[in-house]
């Protein structure tokens, strides 16, 4: 029988949390039970095969409950990851299959897993059939560790590490270290949910009115002006609202979202509630990455303890006011973080990006009004709330305030998260955290990501802000500051930057689905010496690849898909240099 | 309803509201190429071949599913949009075996595209291997040759044959045979990247899966990548020859709906049904009587 139609579509967005279940329990999603759950919540199993086989964390064909993802991507490369990898092949045998020494468990290379300040890093999951699957972050990782990780049986799980938090300014970051993340009482007590009150006293036009005058702009990459979206919201008469925070953090040598969601989970749940009341929206969505166990965990036990002390739910926080929060894994996607993908994933669809416009505060999650916005972006809201936009903006440049948090990875001192003012100069940040490790020479610095750009380091003196970094044709992005001292190799990290886009692409459209493997290919001859045609010929070409890639692509991704690489090979002979 | 008007490459064009940008450039008659458009399928804009520049816009647009807005000045053979048209053209030839995508040559011949600049193709991988490919994981490329979709031909039943090395994926199948039409969902987008690929569930063959055989993914397919087992076999065989066929229109006879028919024939014989888009009864779409029940004409003679 034909499924489709309203009632199908009442169930669809189940689909992701019920392929998470599956893979929970037994590590893969087998064709049984792939029908099984297409019976019970009427999807056409071809259409659920196309979500499941869209996620990197599950599997389609049979795999080991137990899963080693290791992290190979561009920070912990710098810190010997490809020979870590190499390694682990030669003793531990191919990445996805059954190990010679324990069929039930597997190794597997990941992207950038989010904990670059303890590069390389690591992810053990072990499916549990009882739906409580172990999942253990494993930071500064060699050979003997991860195997024992693998193959010893009782082993005790590894205590979560804390993250280094530093820097000039401490608003953000203020109560990281300092409070019990599981405890509501020590969150009131460190001043936590008066910014709440206060949010309901001024009503959803106050608080537009203090973000407005904060001048606060989005942290998850496109510094969108908040206020704007939060009041187009407001304004739409089409109902429900949604609110979407936005945790997928995947941008490779961004780990800011997660430190704020395992040590602050409540001010994730406040600032969203503040944001939601902004907006009217009664339903909240909080999409977290699936490689972030212990952020999903607490963040779920905050929730729970939240509507259990009233302050999620129907009357919040003693007001009429209703506003509820669900949580949603993503399952290994980075376009996922893109809100369009999101809501498409969410739905119960392929992480595939909408075409805009129609734009979110229009036509969102489930076709209506939504707001989406960054988990730094969120947390800033309590301040502005908290003290007024007035004081917020008397922080950083005229046209970025407030802090700004800086993702330190690669070659320094003192890898970890900084807030410092926004305006901040680079050269003082990388000062901050101590310098080029060891004492070595700087070769560059990748800003932003690996969307981002590399720059020299006579461009260092560049004031961290929206502007300023633009001033260079350059974007703070996600934050992220990685160093690469003289002795690192550029042009392999610009290849797994190009690896990075190829396996990210959504596939839809021509220009990334195409472009990405054709910019890979072309990197690969020109780092092998062994150019089609001339050298310059292969320039020209990966110039128009990139140009058709920032012009024709449908989103963000292929947009920006070859601005790391084009930087650094208009400002660094990469590949000449051998 | 009201008209709007856009200026299109120095000339004012009116058209009504709501139209797209490409019903607007084909009204002023500029000649538009177009992969995943359809006029019987909702738009889903993943080819970008249809881009124009539109002042005020970062990033081309796609001409197919942007709407004609009053006072919108759209480009559409700029140096931007000509190399993106381009690319895109080069992208699909170099990966795609496109060789019975009329269209998609053509267009290629106008922009003078070259597929061959990304260096040979790759030998075709090992059977199944796309099929098998995993989400985020791919082997590192030597650079030497291009990668393709290379893929073995699907034959698992009578009627039709789909040979994925000629997929574009354009959509337009997954859209005929879900809601856009048939409401089978028998096939989708599966995997992600260059590896995303059109499939049943588990790639199961066709007998198992939800299939129809209404054939309008065949109606819809733009590059012979999905084909009537007729055909196929005749072109294997080289004795498929469009010179030779006659094409005539009829009611199909199996039920009392009335859908058109237009056949074909090559040497007396029926090799081929479609049924015209223009078609108020069927839009293009048929079902397993109307599209394959003359091959029991054949049989019984
Ligand atoms: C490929 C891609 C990945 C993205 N990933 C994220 C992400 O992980 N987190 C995030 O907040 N925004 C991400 N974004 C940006 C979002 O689309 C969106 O702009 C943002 O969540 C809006 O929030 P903000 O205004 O608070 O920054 C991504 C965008 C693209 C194109
Ligand atoms: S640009 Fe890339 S990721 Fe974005 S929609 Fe196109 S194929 Fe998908
Ligand atoms: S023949 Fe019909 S039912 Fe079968 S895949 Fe094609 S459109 Fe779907
Ligand atoms: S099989 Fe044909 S219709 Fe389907 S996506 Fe491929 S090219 Fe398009
Ligand atoms: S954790 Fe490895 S690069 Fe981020
Ligand atoms: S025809 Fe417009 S994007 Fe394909």
């Amino acid at each position: 029988m034909a499924v489709g139609g309203d009632q199908a579509r009442a169930q669809r967005h189940r689909l992701l949390p019920a392929l998470h279940g599956l893979s929970d329990r037994i590590g893969w999603i087998s064709p049984g039970a792939l029908n099984y759950v297409c019976e019970r919540l009427r999807v056409p199993p071809a259409d659920a095969y196309g979500v499941a086989s869209f996620y990197a964390l599950f599997s389609t064909t049979p795999r080991a409950p137990q899963i080693l993802h290791v992290c190979d991507d561009i920070a912990c490369r710098l810190a010997g990851a490809e020979e870590l990898c190499a390694q682990l092949e030669q003793k531990l045998g191919p990445p996805h299959e059954p190990l010679p020494q324990q069929q039930s468990a597997c190794w597997t290379r990941s992207p950038c897993l989010g904990m670059c300040d303890r590069a390389p890093a690591a992810l053990f999951i072990a499916a549990d059939p009882g739906g409580s699957p172990r999942g253990e972050p494993l930071g500064e990782v060699d050979r003997p560790r991860l195997e024992q990780a693998l193959l010893s049986e009782d082993r005790p799980p590894a205590q979560p590490a804390r993250a280094t938090v530093a820097g000039t300014q401490r608003t953000l970051l203020r109560r990281i270290g300092k409070i019990d993340p599981e405890s509501i009482g020590d969150y009131r007590k460190a001043g936590g949910f008066t910014a709440l009150r206060r949010a309901i006293e001024i009503g959803p036009a106050g608080i537009i009115h203090e973000v407005d005058v904060a001048k606060l702009t989005g942290r998850g990459g496109a510094a969108f002006p908040t206020a704007r979206k939060w009041e187009a919201v407001a304004r739409e008469p089409a109902r429900p609202h949604y609110l979407i925070c936005n945790a997928d953090e995947s941008e490779p040598g961004t780990f800011k979202d997660r430190v704020i969601m395992e040590e602050d989970p409540f001010a994730v749940i406040e600032a969203m509630t503040i944001a939601a009341i902004a907006g009217g929206c009664e339903r909240g969505y909080l999409y977290v990455r699936g490689e972030y166990p212990l952020a999903s965990s607490r963040l779920q036990k905050a929730i729970d303890e939240a509507r259990a002390a009233g302050m999620l739910g129907d009357g919040i926080c003693g007001s009429p006011l209703r506003f509820d929060i669900e949580m949603r894994r993503g399952a290994g996607a980075y376009i996922c973080g893109e809100e369009t993908a999101l809501f498409n994933s969410i739905e119960g669809l392929r992480g595939e990006p909408r075409n805009k416009p129609p734009f979110p505060v229009r036509k969102g999650l489930f076709g209506k009004p939504t707001i989406v916005n960054n988990v730094e972006t969120l947390a800033n809201v309590i301040e502005i709330v908290a003290k007024g936009g007035e004081a917020f903006a008397s922080v950083g440049t005229p046209g970025s305030t407030g802090t700004k948090l800086f993702c330190l990875c690669g070659h320094i001192a003192r890898p970890g998260l900084y807030e410092v003012p926004l305006g901040t100069m680079l050269a003082e940040l990388l000062a901050l955290a101590g310098g080029v490790r060891g004492g070595k020479r700087l070769q560059a610095v990748l800003l932003g990501g690996a969307a981002g750009s590399f720059l020299t380091p006579a461009e260092i003196g560049v004031p961290l802000s929206f502007e300023g970094a633009r001033a260079i044709g350059a974007t703070l992005g996600s934050g992220v500051v990685m160093v690469l001292d003289e002795t690192a190799d550029l042009g392999g990290i610009l290849v797994r930057i190009a690896a990075f886009f190829r396996d990210e692409s959504c596939g839809q459209c021509v220009p990334c689905r195409v472009g990405t493997v054709r910019q890979e290919e072309l990197l690969h001859r020109l780092r092998r010496g062994r150019p089609l045609g001339s050298a310059t010929q292969e320039r020209d070409l990966l110039a128009q690849i990139g140009q058709v890639m920032r012009d024709a692509s449908i989103c963000g991704l292929g947009q920006t898909a070859s601005s790391a690489i084009e930087s650094a090979l208009s400002k660094f002979e990469v590949f000449n240099r051998a | 309803m009201p008209d709007v008007t856009i200026e299109i490459d120095g000339k004012a064009v009116s058209v009504p509201e709501g139209a797209t940008i490409l019903a607007a450039c084909r009204a002023a008659g500029i000649d538009t190429p177009t992969l995943c458009y359809l006029e019987n399928l909702t738009p889903v804009n993943v080819c970008r071949v249809c881009v124009v520049e539109l002042e005020g816009s970062r990033t081309l647009v796609p001409s197919c599913s942007r709407q004609a807005e009053s006072g919108m000045k759209v480009k559409t053979d700029s140096a931007r949009v000509r190399t993106s048209r381009t690319m895109v053209l080069e992208f699909l030839a170099s990966s795609v075996d496109v060789s019975l995508a009329d269209d998609l040559q053509r267009q290629m011949r106008r922009y003078g595209a070259q597929p061959g600049r990304y260096g040979p193709p790759a030998p075709p991988p090992k059977a199944d291997q796309r099929d098998a490919s995993v989400a985020g994981h791919h082997d590192p490329p030597s650079g030497d040759a291009a990668h393709t979709v290379a893929q073995p031909v699907k034959r698992d039943n009578e009627l039709y044959v789909r040979d994925y090395t000629k997929c574009i994926l354009c959509y337009k199948c997954v859209e005929a045979c879900g809601s856009d039409a048939q409401n089978t969902f028998a096939i989708a987008v599966a995997g992600r990247g260059f590896d995303a690929r059109i499939s049943t569930e588990h790639a199961v063959p066709l007998p198992d899966s939800a299939c129809v055989y209404c054939g309008n993914c065949i109606g819809v397919c733009p590059t012979g990548a999905l084909m009537f087992v007729t055909e196929h076999d005749r072109r294997a065989q080289g004795t498929w020859d469009p010179s030779r066929q006659n094409k005539g229109e009829t009611i199909c006879p199996y039920c009392g709906v009335g859908c058109n028919l237009e056949v074909s024939t090559q040497d007396g014989e029926i090799v081929k049904v479609m049924s015209p888009l223009e078609s108020g009864v069927t839009n293009g779409h048929l079902c397993i009587k109307g599209r394959f029940g003359w091959q029991f004409v054949g049989k019984r003679r």
